[in-house]
């Protein structure tokens, strides 16, 4: 039930989204932003709009392809959207984000360099983006459904969802992979002692090659639905990023804790992703961007995201704000060994992206 | 006098529209499918540099090739979703005949004062989303989901139905029921009664009379519906992404993936016009086929 809550809320939060969108036509400022589904706390947007008067109209998606279409059409009306940072480059190459104006961030001295290190390959110099949410890549599971199947097995390791004889013993409750073809091909090559920011297709070849056996146990390809199809009990194991896999446990508490659900960032080592506000070029209203962007900037404001949304955040001065939950759980904020066995990957080049995506579609279809 | 002008503008209207709804984008798409993709906004090249006049112009045209189509002819890939769709809208067309024209024909046989309520029956899912629609499949066919818990009660199942081409089928003939059903309705509910009294007269048992009488008075509706529901099944993407699993191969869900995941916009528009040069040859008979039924009933 308590899924269908928080969808119906956030459906509300749209409606009154547009409600006070239609009544700000008088003159009353208009901010919009287009964000992943299910990654604010709605209050914060509230908040926002009773401190500066500036009204927010608040989209959602849910894929960085989806996202990226618009955005490089241009003209979405958007003042700020959330891209995820492997596809950072492109944005700035095709000229569809403006580089920041520092002076109107006040609160950019509060970002963590450790984690801001990460982001460096993809925004050199942070000109464009700020860090909202990051976290990493790995596996979440039903821990009764697994103690059942994979007996004494320790879930530390990506054997549990990439080796054949693993999957086999879960194929009857359900393994999903996330349908993101470059974070699944960089997990892979990293699993499989490769580079994970390989340009050599014939490492791509190895990690299809793995693919291909594992690919009759998987039952569906997907980036978000696991997190409910996990909660329900529908499935026993996927791979998700980590604010996903989190997310899921709690609802899974929430329904009634029937369902046990862990999140594990693999030994072997793991993506870090970050997803990062930028402004578009052609933004109507950027002036009101910078002000939400200062403003998700402050302490207090950022970790109350981070304990609503299970993501760590970038900003080191919340570190101590968070939910303690939240905050001291390794899987969301790891430990200092762990960020060492974690990486990043940087944009492909196109060819190198198609013929990439082309063998994640012999993954999924067998074409 | 007056009714000439008005005559005029009628002619013209349907024109009008075809050219504005149809063949400006259309053009659109065939330009797309002859350009190369880019690093920029919009994503592809060549863009027509008006400041260049005439010869911007040129240069445009210049740089416009069908190096996309013959990725698609290199590629079996595309080759193998386009037959897969099309055994997808053959199969599931064949399920709606099954199902709708028995329940067409029993619709024809009510008195028409319940004849209305039925009809009623038939159009009133499309008063809620059909989004919201295929959604509910999910919650019908999903392993924890109705179906399952139904069978259980029994002693039967679990079965894994969501996720698989059986979903994808329920899903289309679920969607489509309705387009195969009136089109046959509309057709059986004409016919004249008094020609299955001659054929009993004549010594027809009731199923003869159907078969030699009923049936094939009502193809032109059963090539009406069939083709109404077909030609959009071949394209179909919603239903295919959202009940059918990751190794459903549909042209609807290759399309996306060009556009999408590969931010190619000349291999999804070329994958398209390829849909549509394909469909063509049922659109025309479906077309035909309406024609004949216009002239018939005039």
């Amino acid at each position: 039930m308590s899924v269908w809550r928080k969808r119906l809320s956030a459906a509300a939060l749209g409606v009154t989204a547009l409600v006070l969108a239609a009544c700000g036509k008088g003159g009353a400022e208009t901010l919009h932003i287009y964000n992943w589904s299910d990654y604010i706390d709605p209050a914060i947007l509230t908040d926002f709009t009773k401190e500066t008067g500036i009204k927010v109209v608040y989209d959602t998606f849910d894929s960085n392809e989806v996202l990226e279409t618009k955005v490089l059409q241009g003209n979405t009306g958007y003042d700020l959207v959330v891209p995820s940072n492997h596809n950072v480059p492109r944005y700035i190459a095709a000229g569809a984000i403006q580089p920041l104006d520092k002076t109107k961030l006040t609160g950019l001295a509060n970002l963590w360099p450790d984690i801001m290190a990460y982001m460096e390959p993809f925004d050199p110099g942070a000109k464009y983006a700020v860090p909202y949410m990051w976290g990493t890549i790995g596996i979440g599971y039903n821990k009764d459904a697994i103690a059942k199947r994979l007996p004494g097995v320790a879930i530390d390791s990506w054997d549990i969802v990439f080796k054949p004889e693993n999957l086999a013993k879960l194929k009857d409750c359900g393994v999903y992979w996330l349908d993101a073809s470059e974070d699944m091909y960089a997990v892979a090559l990293n699993y499989l002692g490769k580079n994970p920011n390989s340009t050599d297709l014939s490492d791509y070849q190895a990690a299809t090659d793995m693919f291909l056996k594992a690919r009759p146990y998987v039952r569906k390809f997907h980036s978000s639905e696991s997190i409910e199809a996990l909660a329900n009990g529908d499935i026993c194991v996927a791979i998700g990023y980590s604010g996903d896999m989190l997310q899921a446990k709690s609802r899974a508490v929430e329904a009634g804790d029937k369902v046990h659900l862990d999140y594990v960032v693999p030994k072997e080592g793991s993506q870090v992703w970050f997803d990062v506000f930028a402004i578009p070029k052609d933004a109507p209203n950027a002036a009101a961007a910078y002000k939400f962007l200062d403003y998700m900037l402050r302490p207090e404001v950022i970790a109350r995201a981070s304990t609503f949304t299970e993501y760590a955040n970038a900003n080191k001065a919340a570190t101590a704000l968070v939910d303690p939950a939240v905050r001291d759980n390794p899987n969301v904020y790891p430990t200092s060994d762990q960020l060492l066995t974690l990486f990043v990957t940087a944009a492909k080049e196109q060819p190198l992206l198609r013929d990439v995506n082309r063998q994640w579609t012999r993954v999924q279809t067998g074409q | 006098m007056s009714a000439r002008p008005r005559s005029g503008l009628a002619a013209v209207a349907p024109f009008l529209w075809l050219g504005v709804f149809f063949l400006f984008p259309f053009f659109l798409v065939a330009k797309l499918s002859l350009s190369d993709t880019a690093l920029a906004m919009p994503p592809y090249a060549p863009r027509v540099d008006w400041s260049a006049g005439f010869e911007g112009v040129r240069a445009f045209f210049a740089a416009l090739d069908f190096e996309t189509y013959a990725r698609l002819t290199s590629d079996s890939l595309y080759i193998a979703a386009y037959l897969s769709s099309l055994k997808f809208a053959a199969v599931a067309t064949s399920l709606l005949l099954i199902i709708g024209y028995p329940i067409a024909y029993g619709m024809s046989r009510f008195p028409p004062a319940q004849r209305q309520a039925l009809l009623m029956a038939v159009i009133l899912p499309f008063w809620t989303s059909f989004l919201i629609r295929v959604y509910a499949w999910i919650a019908v066919l999903k392993p924890q989901g109705l179906l399952n818990a139904a069978l259980a009660q029994v002693g039967l199942g679990p079965l894994n139905i969501l996720n698989t081409d059986t979903a994808v089928y329920i899903g289309l003939v679920y969607a489509y029921l309705p387009f195969m059903v009136l089109p046959l309705y509309a057709v059986l509910e004409k016919q004249d009664q008094s020609q299955l009294e001659a054929a009993a007269d004549l010594g027809c048992t009731p199923s003869q009379a159907f078969w030699r009488v009923t049936f094939p008075l009502s193809l032109p509706g059963v090539a009406a519906g069939a083709l109404l529901c077909f030609i959009p099944m071949v394209g179909e993407f919603v239903i295919p992404d959202l009940l059918g699993g990751s190794g459903t191969l549909m042209l609807g869900k290759t399309i996306w993936t060009e556009f999408f995941s590969n931010r190619d916009w000349p291999a999804a528009s070329a994958v398209a016009i390829v849909l549509l040069a394909t469909l063509v040859i049922p659109i025309l008979l479906y077309q035909r086929q309406q024609q004949k039924m216009i002239e018939a009933a005039q």
